[in-house]
Formats: C-alpha cells, structure tokens, sequence
C-alpha cells in the first residue's frame, strides 16, 4: 500500500518491496503477531494454521513452476511424497538429524523433479500436465514398492529435536513451520523480481521470443521444475515431521488439483496470491467440514453423501466462478484495491 | 563518408549459398550475401520471397539444408537460437513476439539477461550484489527508454498497449541486448506516416549512436530509400539484385519481380 504522493526518487527504492515506514511497521507488526500466536491460539486454530503454511510452501513452488513459468505440473504431491519418504528413511534407518534430512529432502525431490520437468523440452500446455499425471503415478508407485520405504504401511517418524528439546506439540513445530515459510517466502518473492523470474515469465508469455533473447529455455524449464519440486520436498519433509507418520494415502492426486486450483484463485504468477488461495481454499474446506453435517439434518434423506462429497463439489464450483468473473485471481483484487486508495478520492 | 571504410572492412556476417526447403517447396536457393559492420542494409521483395526465412535462418529459427553463416568468423548454422543471441545478434518479429505478462521496463530488463550473472540463488536473495547488478542494468535500460520515448509506458503491462507501441518495445527489447547485427523484421509494418517517421528517426538515432549494423525487411520504398546504404532483393527465394537503392530502384528484373514483364520493358522505376 502506497499512500498517495509517495514517489520514488532512486533505482533501489523503485524495485525496492517495503517501501515507506508505514510498510515496515506494518511487516514487523505482523510478523511479531505470528511468532505470539501460539501463545493465544486454540488447538484448532494452530492445528490449522501448520496445516496451511505448508500448503502454503508448496504452492509457492507451484506458482514458480506453473504461475510463472507456465509449465502446468499436477505432479506436485509426488515430489512431496519424495521429500516426506526421503526425510523419515534419513532420520529413521540412517540415523540423520532431521536438521540435515530437511534440506537434503528438498534437493532429492528437486532432482526427481527434473526427471518430471525433462518432457517440457518437447511438450507443452495440456501434454505436459498429462505427462506430469504419469509421473506421479510412477514415482507413488515406485515409492509403495520399495522395501525401505514400508511400502504401503510407511514409516513412523520421530519429532525433530535440538539437544533434549523435543519439537513435539503443534505449538513448538509452529515456529519450524514458520520460519521455513518465511524463508522460503522471501526467497520466491525475490526471486521473481530478479533474472532469474524475469526468464521465468518470459518462458511462459512466448518462448519463442526468450530464446532470441539468448534464454537457454531448456535450462530454466529444468531450473523451474527443480526450485519448484524443492519448496514440495521442504513442505513434505515438514509434514511427515509434523504428523510424525507418513504413508503413500497422505499424498494423492486430488491434492495436486486442488493446488493448482489455489493458485488460480490466489491469481496465477503473484506470491501474495498464494496466500491469498490457500487461506481461501482452506477456509472453505473448514467450513464446508462443519456445514455438511447441518445439510444432514436439515434434509435428512440426503445421508452422509454431503460430508464425502461437498467438498469437491464447492471446490469445482468456486473454480469455475473465479475463472469466469476474476481469471486473475484475489491477488488482481487486492491490486485493485490498492489502487484505489492510492488514487482516492479519484476514481479508477 | 563511412561507406569507403566500410567496404575495406571484413563482413561481420556472411552467408555463404545457402539453401532451404520445406519438403518440396523452396524457400531459399543459393542466396549469397554479406553485412558489413555499421551499414544499414534492407532486403525488400514480394510475399513469400523468403525474407522472413532468411532471417530466421540468421537467428537460428531454421537450419538450412545446404550452406553456412557465419557471424565474426564462427559457424553458426548449426547453433541454436540462444548462443547466436549471446554473440551478438538479436531481432524483431514482424507480428510482435513480446512478453504480455511483463511490463514495458521488465521487456527490456529481460533482455538484459545475456548481459547480466547473477543466478537464482542470488536473486533469491537479493542482497548487495544482485541489487547491484539490477540498478547497474536498469540505468541502461532507462537510456534506452529515453531513446525511443517509452517513458510514459514504463510500468505499463505490455498486453495493454496499443500497437505502435508495441513496436517500439519489440525494438527497445533487442536494443538493450546490445546487438553487433540487428535484424529488423518490417519495423514500420502496419503504421501512419507520422509513426513511421517517428520508427525511421529512432533506426538511424540507433545506427548513430551504436554503430550496429541494421538489416530491415520492408515494402515501403521512401524508406527504403531514405534510410539504407545497400539493398537486397530476393524473389522466389532467389536474390535478384544486390546494390545501392537507385540501382534497384531502375533494376528490370526488380520492377519485373514486383510489377510484372510489362512495366520492366517500357522503363518505369519503382
């Protein structure tokens, strides 16, 4: 938010991201609020909010790979599956600290990424998100049938912990969760403001014209594929610590669905926008969760198909309605909005 | 004036009889031709001559079934698109190829890229070097928007702009590239007078201020005229003429080419 009359005087200040005292007031404030909710926070409202700041850590690396460099990828819980599995065989049958599995979790889904990104040199839009289907099912199937990773059953995985310090209630894996969020949030951010997204977006509005450009497109698909698929090896390497069990059901192609579909809620291509998707799409989950059981009662004939069924079925619907009246998505909104109170009493 | 000095120097790219079919269509055959550093030079002719295909050959779009090109003594035939465009040459497209997702400032900044070092992990985290670097490039960027009078569009998203504009940032784009050859693919296509004379003062503001070399494809023949040193004229994927503009202009087999056999006999010029 900009105030109106504020301009920019130097080249850093322009590309700066907080720019006035107000924003900084504004960043630390919110940010101290988060590092003392768990002071305050209800078990549910905790429980939930770890909930989305890994939902939110993947769909960050989504929106890298799909919202700005245009390769659609459902692949996306695979490679969390990868880091989840990657990080408890780590800590479990290796006897590695979860403080090295975690990184080492997100280059080892980084890398399977690769090997999902590598079909982008040939095939692009609707082949490439069938080609990323397939690559989902093979590495869930290769996941289930190899013997360290308890196949179906999966593992059972130990709380991280500094010296006798056990991160064990939601409450001490909270300040993980979130201070991983707000690294990796800083990262994305920046990085699409730098060359890197730049050829990132290039890519996706015409590579034809990027690799005139001199832009090795190949190499910044495979780059974006493999940032991407790291941000969903952290995210699933923090869930399985979290839940402290992992198995192949916690990861299903639904959930690559529904993170596509938060991005374009949230507005393809802006990071706010990820926020701004997942709290939504969450929320609604929630609220559908406690709904339903009302819908019963109010119509009685209907059985428990609402509580199994709803879900998609808002979530289809809320798809279809922000891509035909807002296709770019809460983050245009809140552009929109700033705008306007720049330019008040004016009108847009 | 420059035109001696020119002809003594060496060619900064040749094309050495190259040819280029689509299955049984011919779009190139034998064509030979040489751009001298800092000419401006324009190939002209009827659609469907093959000037297009030329250029996409020198950018690296096409690979030429028979012959070489070679740009400051290296065989690029063979390369792909991105190494030609880091040795130094870049282009326009003639149906605008830009990026509509960016604004008119990250065009041209993207452009920089060949230019610029910082990698991902840098730009991740922005601090002292890769801030450096982009208020480094930035300040050649906004040289470049003062040349060709983009001020106004700067932070404008480039989907929303209006065509004449458009063009103007396809050109900025390949300008902050910092070209040795410049390949302008019909700069002035589908504009008014007062645009094209605005197109035509920025071509030679370029040509003086960066010494590249300047090769343009376009029909108008005041331009041509006006603005260039030499001109080629291909025909059926043939080249029919290689000279001055007053030497094709008075060129049979040119006014032939594009006004039929009638008019080549009784002496007319283009």
């Amino acid at each position: 938010m900009r105030p109106c009359g504020v301009f920019d005087e130097t080249y850093e200040k322009d590309i700066a991201i907080v720019r006035t005292r107000g924003h900084w007031l504004l960043l630390i404030g919110s940010l101290l609020f988060l590092f003392i909710l768990p002071l305050f926070a209800p078990y549910y409202l905790l429980n939930l909010t770890n909930n989305i700041f890994i939902t939110v850590i993947v769909v960050l690396g989504l929106q890298i790979v799909t919202g700005c460099c245009g390769q659609i990828s459902f692949g996306q819980p695979a490679f969390m599956a990868v880091g989840a599995f990657f990080s408890a065989v780590l800590t479990t049958k290796f006897g590695i600290s979860f403080w090295i599995a975690l990184p080492l979790s997100g280059i080892a889904a980084g890398l399977v990424g690769l090997i999902g990104g590598a079909p982008s040199l040939r095939i692009k839009g609707f082949y490439l998100a069938m080609g990323t289907i397939a690559i989902f099912y093979l590495t869930m199937w290769v996941i289930t049938h190899l013997h360290i990773t308890g196949g179906h059953q999966g593992l059972s995985v130990e709380s991280p912990s500094i010296g006798s310090f056990v991160f064990d209630t939601d409450e001490r894996i909270y300040y993980i969760i979130l201070i991983i969020t707000i690294i990796l949030t800083f990262f994305a951010r920046n990085l699409l403001r730098s060359r890197v997204g730049r050829v990132f977006v290039a890519i996706r509005d015409n590579d034809l014209a990027a690799e005139v450009m001199g832009v090795n497109t190949f190499y910044y698909k495979l780059l974006a594929f493999f940032i991407s698929c790291f941000y969903a090896g952290i995210g699933g390497s923090l869930f399985c610590h979290w839940y402290t069990v992992v198995n192949s059901e916690q990861y299903t192609l639904i959930h690559g669905l529904n993170f596509i579909g938060m991005i374009i809620v949230g507005g393809l291509g802006s990071i706010p926008g990820v926020f701004f998707g997942v709290i939504f799409l969450r929320l609604l989950d929630e609220l559908v969760l406690f709904g339903s059981p009302f819908l019963t009662e109010l119509i009685p004939k209907l059985g428990i198909a609402p509580a199994a069924s709803l879900g998609v079925m808002v979530f289809g619907l809320v798809l279809i309605i922000f891509l035909i009246f807002q296709p770019r998505g809460l983050a245009h909104t809140w552009e929109i909005l700033k705008t306007s109170y720049r330019i008040y009493p004016y009108k847009n | 004036m420059a035109r001696i000095d020119q002809q003594s120097r060496n060619p900064i790219l040749e094309i050495d009889n190259i040819s280029l079919n689509f299955g049984g269509t011919v779009a190139l055959k034998d064509i030979n031709m040489d751009i001298l550093p800092g000419e401006i030079l324009a190939i002209i002719g009827p659609n469907g001559a093959g000037k297009t295909s030329l250029f996409n050959c020198m950018n690296g779009f096409y690979r030429p079934q028979k012959g070489t090109i070679t740009f400051k003594k290296t065989d690029i035939t063979r390369q792909p698109p991105y190494k030609i465009a880091k040795m130094g040459v870049a282009r326009t497209f003639q149906n605008i190829e830009l990026f509509t997702g960016l604004t008119a400032l990250d065009n041209l900044m993207a452009a920089r890229h060949i230019l610029m070092k910082q990698g991902a992990l840098a730009g991740g985290f922005f601090f002292g070097s890769a801030r450096k670097e982009e208020v480094q490039h930035r300040q050649v960027v906004e040289d470049i928007i003062d040349l060709l009078d983009m001020e106004s569009i700067r932070k404008k998203v480039v989907g929303s702009l209006p065509y004449g504009q458009r063009k103007r940032v396809d050109m900025g784009r390949a300008l902050c590239m910092e070209p040795d050859v410049l390949l302008l693919d019909e700069p002035m296509a589908g504009m008014n007078v007062e645009e094209k004379e605005d197109m035509a003062r920025f071509i030679l503001d370029i040509h003086e201020l960066k010494e590249t070399s300047i090769v343009l494809v376009e029909h108008d023949m005041a331009v041509i005229m006006d603005l260039v040193s030499r001109g080629i004229v291909l025909d059926f994927g043939r080249k029919i003429a290689d000279g001055t503009p007053e030497e094709i202009k008075d060129n049979p087999q040119v006014i032939k080419a594009y006004l039929g056999d009638k008019f080549s006999k009784k002496g007319v010029s283009l």
